[in-house]
């Protein structure tokens, strides 16, 4: 760990052009140029080509539109961590909508399309309301119902022809073009894939695409950070319907007649599938995925009569025991093989070291209280588990520019009392006031809001992403992108202020050296500092550290004891739970001490160490030769 | 609607309910001891009925052939488990229970099938072939998989449910069955009458509920299953194999699926893909009940059941949306109740 820099402002490694930021497009950035430019001349080439065999085109048509849907699983299963067998519905919501539309009103399929989405973004809107509140497996579930609620209203409402579905769809047209014909209807479909492709990898790799990357493993994490993970899920939800929904539309002007069974349960499960099969942290495990699943379920319906002399579909054995065996022996999917495949020919370039981000403009820093003001007042605390009572009746202040050392042994409710100011957990009764505001019954995001950075006991990080990344989550309150400027790249200025924001929390606490390193490939007692580096970037008045320097080695901790009192000195005000007495004793002011969730003892740090309740806490009893005066205190 | 039609309903909705209660025991036990959420229960349903149906009818049933061919695969599996781990002393018990038994099954049935047998021998055959399929599927899916998360199971159950409906239609062909009725007659219960058929399956969902209960509270597996259930780690730690109890409770799943089948086998047309909206009935039951209590999924079943029937009454083309659509405000009122923590996994 290098020296740690003395002044927050400096300008880090300012003189190099901006380079090497995370790209969801992957690895050296030329190499990967030169195969996308390839795969999309093959993609434009195709349809042009006359030789082409018309079903090579269909067969592509329907990969692109099942990647479209995979795209947006993939987004919501396999980045946030949310499960849905139920896309089928929304291809069914869009494809039946412009179906209804052009058919009774002879309304231009433009049209159609907008409704669709509109119908679609509401339908979907609602149903997160609903069933995103469900936690774990009760999720997948509640999609099933819905699934098949959606699928039987499509074959049983009159208006939409019941099971035989609404025929005569007309073609798109385009500019007076019509897309009749497979090989230009492959031009709209694989444009809609591209834009998919490219608005989604950019959403990823923006504020908004953090919060999201961060749904799957570290919601509470992400809470505590000022994230509102709930309008996150929604928002990661509606988007993955809407490209449902675009898929539907496309499919049915390109069938030309919708029925229900492409829009059934066990087709739903199929994208599921696709996503499981691809591997499922990006778009291109999606689409290559898609075309996966689709080719071997052609070349199935096409072995399988051979073998079996039957016309049945016996695909679906064929299919179930695939996915049995991915799952046994590939269960991150074929996609991370390949890119490991590509990244390992020629140089595989490691991001490590890589420039910081480029300057940019500071992001606005909130008003610190003076140097003497109360900052937080914690009044008559409890908290009861059933019948255990962890935090007794605690009380304590603290002012700006104080370093508060909370000290006890293991399990005296240290961690406990942390959670409930921070919002957490909630309290059983008594009263946390922060800058003289009550702050009781708030949720962690709003009390992480009012300017309350705080770090975990046991780390929270989300190991996938860069150091970088992780710090510029806890950053993400402090300036605001939307869902469309992330997926439109119009953020590109914020984006910079934030990046440029982490790098220099980074660099301050000295982990400036691994910006583009996995955070999960850091030493324990790094990743306890890029904790405490992401919960300064959330511009805090008020940082509850729970245990920064275990794990740490004797220099590391100097260092770190250094940038915690210039922290103080600039009139931070900081908590902190540690076991290391040495650290406690030499940088707090003014120490509390817990034993069995009460408060012991209280005072500044000289005081209490003589205090002999404490020393009884601790060493079980008081040495004989103990001065004459303490042990009369005891008594 | 009169009085009468509304007892007729009530009846059909509580034999369906008593169904739904037996297969939704099964789901809360295969998921409390294994973590998996057995999707493919419908599919033993199914070919508990059409096994039975077959059998009646005088035919050998695909599933005699299913059996043995499954047999191999553990065999394989096994085989190559004990020349990784240089342990080969299970191996003639496998080989006799997945591969000998199931072939003298086959050399049975081929030599018995045929016109005017006796409909509860053919009930015995059919639990004999159906109900080892499921420690099998459990040993050949599943097992390797122990460790995985309850989304990976699920996802995983979902592909067992293809590949079994797959086999379904092999073994069954796409025709529909119907077994004949096994009891005839009509009971008088005073305020109305009864088929004997019905009434027979509603007991004995009864007493295969009672029985379940006596296993599991009496019994030393059945409580070393429970103990699972609540703490598979530790169990464990003091001797309850994963493997053992998995197997145990996907022979006990395999059972609850054959033996409804047989009783729907007389009351209902099966083909080979019925037993998956019959299953996510069950599973409907289960949640309501949290996956967990089997007294609320009892309790639920009944509801579906009834609710089912007098929609297919009212409205008989949305019945399956009626149905599928409770289910969202059950698991959203259970979510709030129980505040999970298994989401992080």
């Amino acid at each position: 760990m290098s020296a740690m820099k003395k002044d927050p402002h400096a300008t880090p490694a300012a003189c190099c052009p901006p380079k090497g930021r995370f790209s969801p497009w992957g690895g050296p950035a030329v190499k990967n140029r030169i195969a996308l430019l390839v795969f999309l001349a093959v993609l434009v080439g195709l349809p042009l080509a006359p030789a082409t065999p018309e079903f090579w085109l269909t067969e592509l048509n329907y990969i692109g539109l099942a990647a479209l849907v995979a795209m947006g699983l993939m987004l919501l299963t396999g980045v946030a961590g949310l499960t849905s067998f139920g896309q089928a519905a929304f291809v069914g919501l869009g494809a039946y909508t412009t179906a209804y539309l052009t058919t009774q009103y002879g309304v231009s399929p433009w049209l159609g399309l907008v409704v669709g989405l509109v119908l679609t973004g509401v339908v979907s809107w609602l149903l997160g309301l609903i069933t995103l509140r469900l936690s774990g497996h009760y999720l997948p579930l509640g999609t099933i119902a819905w699934g098949l609620s959606l699928y039987y209203l499509f074959g049983n409402i009159q208006a939409l022809g019941e099971h035989n579905g609404i025929p005569g769809i007309v073609p798109i047209s385009f500019f007076g073009i019509s897309l009749l014909k497979g090989r230009y209807m492959f031009f709209l479909i694989w444009a809609c894939v591209l834009l998919a492709a490219w608005a989604s990898s950019n959403l990823l790799d923006s504020r908004p695409g953090r919060a999201i990357r961060a749904l799957k493993n570290g919601a509470h994490m992400a809470e505590s950070m000022g994230v509102n993970t709930a309008s996150y899920k929604i928002v990661i939800f509606v988007w993955a319907a809407l490209l449902a929904g675009l898929s539907g539309w496309l499919y049915a002007h390109m069938e030309r007649t919708v029925s229900p069974s492409p829009f059934s349960l066990s087709v739903g499960i199929e994208y599921l599938f696709m996503v499981v099969v691809g591997g499922s942290s990006s778009v291109w495990g999606a689409l290559l995925g898609a075309a996966f699943i689709l080719v071997v379920k052609d070349q199935l319906q096409n072995l399988l009569p051979l073998i079996l002399h039957s016309q049945s579909n016996f695909e679906l054995i064929g299919f179930g025991i695939l996915m049995i065996l991915m799952l046994q022996y590939a269960s991150n999917g074929l996609w991370p093989l390949v890119s490991g495949w590509w990244a390992r020919l020629g140089n595989g370039g490691s991001r490590r070291g890589g420039a910081a981000p480029a300057q940019a403009p500071a992001l606005p820093h909130r008003a610190r209280p003076q140097a003497g003001q109360q900052v937080l007042e914690v009044a008559g605390l409890r908290k009861e588990f059933g019948g255990l009572v962890a935090v007794n009746d605690i009380s304590f202040g603290m002012r700006a520019g104080e370093i508060m050392g909370l000290i006890g042994p293991n399990g005296a409710g240290k961690s406990t009392t942390f959670n409930l100011v921070s919002g957490v957990i909630p309290a059983t009764r008594g009263e946390v006031r922060f800058l003289g505001e009550s702050i009781n019954g708030l949720s962690a995001r709003s009390i992480a809001t009012r300017g309350v950075g705080r770090t975990f006991q046991h780390v929270q990080l989300l190991p996938t992403m860069s150091v970088l990344e992780n710090v510029a989550l806890g950053a993400h309150q402090r300036n605001h992108v939307g869902v469309l400027a992330g997926a439109l790249h119009t953020d590109r200025a914020r984006e910079a202020q934030l990046l440029h924001e982490a790098a220099l929390q980074l660099q301050r606490v000295g982990l400036g050296d691994y910006l583009y390193e996995q955070a999960g490939n850091l030493a324990l007692g790094q990743q306890r500092i890029l904790e405490i580096a992401r919960a300064l970037a959330c511009d805090p008045v008020l940082l509850l550290l729970d245990e920064p320097a275990a794990g740490l080695r004797y220099k590391e901790k100097q260092e770190l004891a250094q940038v915690l009192e210039q922290l103080r000195d600039e009139g931070l005000s900081i908590l902190l739970v540690e076991h290391d007495m040495d650290f406690v004793m030499r940088l707090t002011n003014h120490l509390v001490v817990m034993d069995f969730g009460t408060k012991l003892a209280e005072g500044p740090p000289a005081e209490v160490r003589e205090n002999p309740v404490v020393l009884q806490a601790y060493l079980g009893g008081i040495d004989d030769d103990l001065p004459e005066s303490l042990r009369g205190a005891e008594a | 609607m009169d009085f009468s039609i509304a007892l007729i309903l009530l009846q059909d909705g509580i034999v369906n309910g008593a169904i739904y209660a037996l297969l939704g025991m099964a789901l809360v036990l295969a998921f409390a001891v294994t973590r998996v959420i057995f999707i493919p229960q419908g599919e033993f349903v199914a070919f508990g009925a059409l096994t039975l149906a077959l059998l009646t009818s005088g035919q050998v049933p695909g599933t005699a052939y299913l059996l043995p061919v499954l047999g191999l695969i553990v065999l394989v599996l096994e085989v190559g488990r004990a020349l990784r781990s240089g342990s080969w002393s299970a191996m003639p018990g496998i080989v006799v229970g997945c591969v000998a038994l199931p072939l003298l099954l086959l050399w049975l049935v081929r030599g018995y099938a045929g016109p005017n047998t006796s409909v509860w021998v053919d009930m015995l055959l059919t639990l004999l072939l159906v109900v080892p399929m499921g420690p099998m599927i459990y040993r050949i899916v599943y097992s390797p998989l122990a460790e995985a998360s309850v989304l990976v199971l699920l996802i995983v159950s979902v592909a067992v449910h293809f590949a079994l409906v797959g086999l379904g239609l092999i073994v069954f062909g796409a025709e529909g069955w119907r077994a004949p009725t096994f009891i005839d007659g009509q009971v008088n219960l005073g305020f109305m009458t009864w088929s004997a058929q019905s009434l027979f399956a509603v007991v004995v969902c009864a007493l295969l509920i009672v029985a379940l209960w006596f296993f599991f509270s009496k019994t030393l597996y059945g409580r070393a299953l429970r103990a699972t259930a609540v703490n598979r780690r530790g169990a464990r730690l003091v001797g309850i194999s994963t493997a053992v109890s998995g197997g145990l409770t996907f022979t006990l799943a395999a059972a609850i699926g054959a033996v409804s089948g047989i009783l729907i086998a007389p009351i209902t047309t099966v083909y080979y893909d019925t037993g998956f909206l019959v299953g996510l009935k069950g599973f409907v039951a289960g949640i309501i009940g949290g996956l967990i209590s089997y007294p609320v999924a009892a309790a639920g079943a009944l509801l579906v059941g009834i609710l089912e029937s007098f929609s297919s009454f009212w409205a008989s083309a949305y019945k399956e949306v009626i149905v599928f659509t409770l289910i969202i405000p059950v698991l959203v009122w259970r979510s709030f109740n129980h505040r999970s923590t298994d989401d992080e996994e």
